[in-house]
């Protein structure tokens, strides 16, 4: 009974929150689409940044190539959207069927994304720190480029008239997902592993870390994750172009990642928000986005390399530790799995 | 043949352009362990330079005297482009995370990229910033005769490739004659072998780090100049992949080698030439980082690195 109790408690944000979605959809929908399509875009950048953090936060393997991942996820989702888009099961009717669809689609772009992390990780993730960066680059490009010179995928013009499958439902649901997902992670052995990989590589590996295994493991989950993104993206302004994965587009989810702090999942999730409602509030000044975007990053180096939260958790902040009344307890049990002691970035100069 | 000829000629004229931009990545990174990501972008600043220049000066005739004078100018202008980014963005985290410098270096090269393309801001004497679109880089140099190029063999050489691989053939000597036979270059050695070291043995490690910056933006100068005078359409994002496959270059040359960055930037343009030349030339970007990839899997060390243990 307790255990049943414990099983329905983590669905309960899922039971709660879905018919909570559907109608601010409904509303949102009707009353300005632009604002939906805002709040969607807010929901994948919030599942791209925690996801780029598992690799880059998590792993400390600083990786440029998560828009690669997404085309990816996007290509494969656009294609069987666009190949079943007529279907209609009988039981379920036109528009459930189409939902099913969607379903399946999303399932299979995490799917090939994975596939993808797979093949580029296997050999990039020998390599360490900037040249990992440098190769994660050279591969999202080639993706780009296979892709770009493909005929079934539209070439340069790209799939245009996909069905508007993506609502708040969806990426609501890929949102918590990732964010779950990312937390289960943090908390677990495997979380363990890739926090040391992160501290120390070779001793790490002198502790008998499977290094390239959990490196790999992790790179894997977090193209997984880009590659749902990309599908919802695409489903949602209903058009799927190479132009939309340049490498300007994983430099913006590594300016999330960085700015909300390498390590932190509420930070992501944090500047996820931050960014997504800045720019679109920025948006009478267009041209000046990027610079200003640039100077964040520059500024954001220069005087707190950190990042917003660190590695630490917004409850772990103490603003929050008062308001639930905890006391503070300096690495114990209070202290977040995902928190370090903060001198990897005094040695790791000298390394 | 002919055509053989033909890629081997333009394969040369795009490998001198990545040698010089990667001679500048090789040598910061040999002093500093830092890609700096922003040197594509210097580059692409020392072609707009040359073409303000080049504007300002429109009432002379080409000549090479003015051809001397507006590259000198932006080789002075992006060397101390290069010593104001690496004194504000680079030296104040020098002693953190490298990974904080890689991000930091990414700020820089789009905060260039994009402050170049916003809509000019004033338009006298010349229009500034210069905007998206591309635009023409005006001829320095006049060859007189009747032909811009020479036949050989049926093989067309453009004077100006030939003139400018003749002047990056002249920097890279005279790179390799300050690296090996100066104090300057002793020094520079020195503080890429150990810089605490070098600093404790008299070495002003700061100014020679600010130096070897200035050193490399100027060549990425000449290099951005160069290809404006052959391929004159330039805009605000043309260094970023040119900057890219430089980089490539320097890794395929081994990282911090100053001869290997010049072989390793022949042997890429060569190498894309040719097989752009003879397959799809809509792959030509994705070569670059295939030979990478291949180069880092196979002899991550490059033709000319030394192999160094990982100390713990």
């Amino acid at each position: 009974m307790a255990r049943a109790l414990a099983v329905l408690r983590s669905f309960l944000p899922f039971i709660v929150g879905i018919p909570i979605l559907y109608v601010i959809q409904v509303f949102l929908g009707s009353y300005s689409p632009a604002l939906a399509l805002i709040a969607v875009t807010l929901f994948v950048n919030v599942v791209l940044a925690v996801s780029l953090n598992v690799v880059n936060g998590f792993t400390g393997q600083f990786s440029l190539g998560h828009a690669g991942f997404m085309a990816v996820g996007a290509y494969t989702a656009a294609k069987i959207t666009l190949a079943f888009s007529g279907l209609t099961i009988p039981v379920l009717g036109h528009a459930l069927t189409q939902q099913a669809v969607f379903a399946v689609a999303l399932s299979a772009s995490m799917f090939t994304a994975a596939i993808a992390g797979f093949l580029v990780g296997m050999p990039s993730l020998r390599l360490r720190g900037d040249y990992l960066a440098i190769v994660t680059l050279g591969f999202g490009e080639i993706i780009r480029s296979v892709i770009e010179n493909m005929k079934f995928l539209g070439q340069a013009t790209g799939l245009s008239g996909l069905p508007a499958r993506t609502n708040l439902v969806w990426v609501g649901i890929s949102a918590v997902a990732t964010v779950v997902m990312a937390r289960r992670l943090a908390v677990s052995t495997q979380g363990r592993a890739l926090f040391a990989i992160r501290e120390d590589e070779v001793a790490a590996e002198a502790m008998g870390v499977d290094t390239t295994g959990y490196k790999v493991r992790a790179f894997v989950i977090s193209a997984a994750y880009a590659g749902l993104a990309g599908a919802l993206i695409s489903h949602a302004i209903q058009l799927c172009t190479p132009r939309m994965f340049t490498f300007i587009r994983s430099i913006e989810v590594v300016v999330m990642v960085v700015l909300g702090g390498l390590g932190s999942i509420t930070g992501s999730v944090v500047a996820a928000c931050t960014i997504t409602i800045a720019l679109e509030a920025l948006r009478e000044f267009q041209a000046y986005r990027m610079v200003v975007y640039a100077l964040l990053l520059i500024i954001l180096m220069l005087t707190r390399p950190q990042g917003l939260f660190g590695t630490r958790e917004l409850w772990d902040l103490p603003i929050f530790r008062k308001l639930m009344r905890k006391p503070a307890v300096a690495g114990g049990e209070g202290a977040s799995p995902t928190e370090v002691r903060d001198d990897s970035t005094s040695t790791g100069g000298a390394a | 043949m002919t055509e053989f000829l033909q890629h081997f000629v333009n394969g040369l004229s795009v490998g001198t352009i990545y040698a010089l931009i990667a001679l500048g990545y090789t040598m910061v990174y040999g002093v500093l362990k830092l890609i700096n990501f922003a040197h594509g972008d210097v580059y692409m600043v020392g072609a707009f330079a040359g073409y303000y220049l080049g504007a300002m000066s429109e009432n002379g005739e080409p000549t090479l005297f003015r051809a001397v004078l507006v590259t000198l100018g932006s080789m002075i202008f992006c060397g101390l482009l290069g010593y104001t980014i690496e004194r504000f963005a680079y030296r104040p985290l020098r002693h953190r995370a490298r990974l904080t410098a890689l991000i930091t270096a990414i700020g820089v090269s789009f905060l260039l990229e994009y402050s170049f393309q916003l809509k000019p801001w004033f338009h006298h004497p010349f229009e500034f910033p210069p905007g998206p679109s591309p635009r023409f880089f005006p001829a320095l140099i006049d060859f007189g005769g009747e032909s811009p190029s020479i036949e050989f063999l049926d093989v067309t050489i453009p004077k100006i490739d030939l003139l400018g691989f003749g002047v990056a053939i002249a920097l890279m000597l005279l790179l390799q004659f300050i690296v090996y036979r100066t104090r300057f270059g002793t020094a520079m050695r020195a503080v890429s072998f150990d810089s605490q070291v070098a600093g404790l043995m008299g070495i002003p490690v700061n100014r020679i780090i600010s130096l070897t910056f200035m050193l490399g933006s100027a060549l990425a100068a000449a290099a951005g100049i160069i290809n404006a005078s052959s391929r004159p359409k330039i805009d605000p994002l043309f260094g970023l992949i040119s900057g890219l496959k430089a980089f490539v270059a320097a890794v395929l040359g081994g990282i911090g080698s100053v001869p290997g960055a010049m072989v390793g930037g022949l042997v890429l343009g060569l190498t894309e030439e040719f097989v752009a030349g003879y397959t799809d030339s809509s792959y030509r970007d994705a070569i670059a980082f295939t030979v990478l990839i291949l180069v880092l899997l196979v002899r991550p060390t490059g033709i000319f690195g030394r192999v160094t243990a990982e100390k713990v």
